[in-house]
């Protein structure tokens, strides 16, 4: 008989045996994921392998055709309504796209749902804006409407707006595949600073380079199930399925 | 002149300045309380459309097709004219801001709805992965973006819309063409027409001015 897991060994973040249908086409077919607290999770695979549909089943922004999913424990997969919102605030999401609210200023798109959903006072809202905006090195900005800023600015800002909510876990679809090369480190170093800092992150991405300095795991996804998983020198470095040979080919051949 | 004696004759200027200063007056409220009236309840619409039941979206779309179809006078008549033997008698001002409120909201419904439907889908998404729900996402994110959208038809639609005040002339409303044209047919003079024109301009090319500040003062870059 095994000893019951030690409760700092229960992940953050389980899916279990999730699937997801868009009408008869099988999406996800069974995905089973656990990320760790503080673990930085890598997930690679080629376009169309469910990757964006698997992260957004973790916050219901798409409804899993079945499975389970557990945040810190507790079901994300069961909640309704007002308990799905309060359960979105733990999961911070950050997308290719950055998505921040053109009408706002920087400050008042990290400011929003502090004060909306979390129900902070304006002015606690506000410092731990500063905050989170210093932290990912644009507290100068704070003023500044979101077209003033360069891709790379506009996703930290899109980092600190989720930060702003102490998730238990961050979910990235992406988040540099919209930028120009030469903005892409920026983000990542805020990435690593965050990883550096014990965030749980789920990251899906095709940063190789990112993934192999940085990843505790990557896990290889295609065709809506996982392939391979493993620490990224074992990924990387000794690859055993054809596919995630032939993905890595490709993903080579086309950086060269 | 002959063009000045009859456009611009002093006297009768001088006579008739009183009843048009209230005529204005007149005008100037039964378009502020149509605006209101009609550009809240588009609003209402749209936004009760965005919940896409299909039992509100049906009866609202009818609405709004319906109410853009229409030629405004006719339903001023039947209301005026028709609803009295059904036992509904309404003043002419009232018939008059039920009628064009409800045409404009007819058309601002499908503005305003215009607007949120190009709001594009990552705003809702990224308002609801931050835990807001709906109603908060449509009020503070989508909304905004989709008036501001709507604003430069908006406004061309609210200036039609109070300028056709003046059909209320038909069903006895005191506004500035009614007075202005009995004025006309008392004197028999047409410079009770050009202060009429007069009175128009001085409400609507301020109207217009301020529109255009209006579009400036919420326009954004994206
Ligand atoms: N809303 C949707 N409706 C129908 N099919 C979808 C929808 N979203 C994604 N898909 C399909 O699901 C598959 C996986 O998509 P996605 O999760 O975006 O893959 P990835 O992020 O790995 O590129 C694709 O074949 C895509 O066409
Ligand atoms: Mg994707």
């Amino acid at each position: 008989m095994t000893a019951p897991a030690p409760v700092h060994q229960r992940p953050m973040l389980e899916i279990n045996r999730l699937e997801k249908r868009f009408g008869e086409t099988e999406v996800l077919k069974s995905i089973d994921l656990r990320v760790a607290p503080g673990e930085l999770v890598f997930v690679i695979g080629p376009s169309g392998s469910g990757k964006s549909t698997m992260l957004r089943c973790c916050n219901r922004l798409e409804e899993p055709s079945s499975g389970t999913i557990l945040l810190d424990g507790e079901h994300v997969t069961d909640c309704r309504g007002a308990a799905l919102d309060r359960m979105r605030l733990k999961i911070g999401m950050v997308f290719q796209g950055f998505h921040l609210y053109p009408h706002k200023s920087v400050l008042g798109n990290v400011m929003l749902a502090q004060i909306r959903a979390l129900k902070r006072p304006k002015a606690e809202a506000k410092a731990r804006a500063m905050e989170m905006l210093e932290h990912v090195g644009l507290a100068h900005k704070a003023d500044a409407m979101p077209a003033e800023l360069s891709g790379g600015q506009q996703q930290r800002v899109a980092i600190a707006r989720a930060l702003a909510l102490d998730p238990k876990v961050m979910l990235f679809d992406e988040p540099t595949s919209a930028l120009d090369p030469e903005l892409v480190g920026s983000v990542l170093k805020v990435m690593r600073q965050l990883r550096d800092e014990g965030m749980t992150m789920l990251v899906v991405s095709h940063e190789m380079g990112f993934a192999r300095e940085a990843a505790d795991r990557v896990v290889f996804m295609d065709g809506g199930v996982v392939v391979e998983a493993g620490p990224p020198g074992a990924i990387f470095g000794n690859p055993q399925s054809d596919r995630l040979k032939s993905f890595l080919a490709r993903v080579s051949k086309a950086a060269e | 002149m002959r063009f000045l004696e009859t456009f611009f004759n002093g006297a009768v200027m001088a006579k008739y300045l009183p009843d048009l200063l209230s005529a204005i007056v007149t005008t100037l409220w039964l378009s502020a309380v149509i605006l209101v009236l009609g550009l809240s309840l588009g609003l209402a619409l749209a936004c009760l459309r965005s919940l896409g039941r299909w039992y509100l979206t049906l009866p609202i779309v009818a609405f709004a097709d319906i109410g853009r179809a229409l030629p405004p006078l006719v339903v001023i008549l039947i209301c005026y004219f028709g609803l009295p033997g059904l036992g509904i008698s309404l003043s002419g001002p009232m018939v008059l801001i039920l009628v064009l409120a409800a045409v404009l909201a007819a058309f601002a419904e499908e503005i305003f709805w215009a607007g949120l439907t190009a709001v594009p889908k990552g705003q809702w998404e990224a308002g609801r992965a931050t835990g807001l729900g709906f109603a908060r996402t449509l009020f503070e994110i989508a909304l905004p973006q989709a008036i501001r959208m709507g604003i430069p038809p908006l406004v061309n639609r609210a200036l039609a819309i109070t300028k056709m005040t003046a059909l209320g002339s038909v069903i006895g409303v005191k506004e500035i063409l009614s007075v202005s044209s009995s004025a006309q047919s008392f004197s028999g003079s047409a410079t009770p027409l050009t202060m009429a024109a007069l009175a128009y301009l001085a409400i609507f090319l301020p109207a217009v001015l301020l529109s255009r500040l209006l579009e400036r003062r919420y326009s954004w870059a994206v």
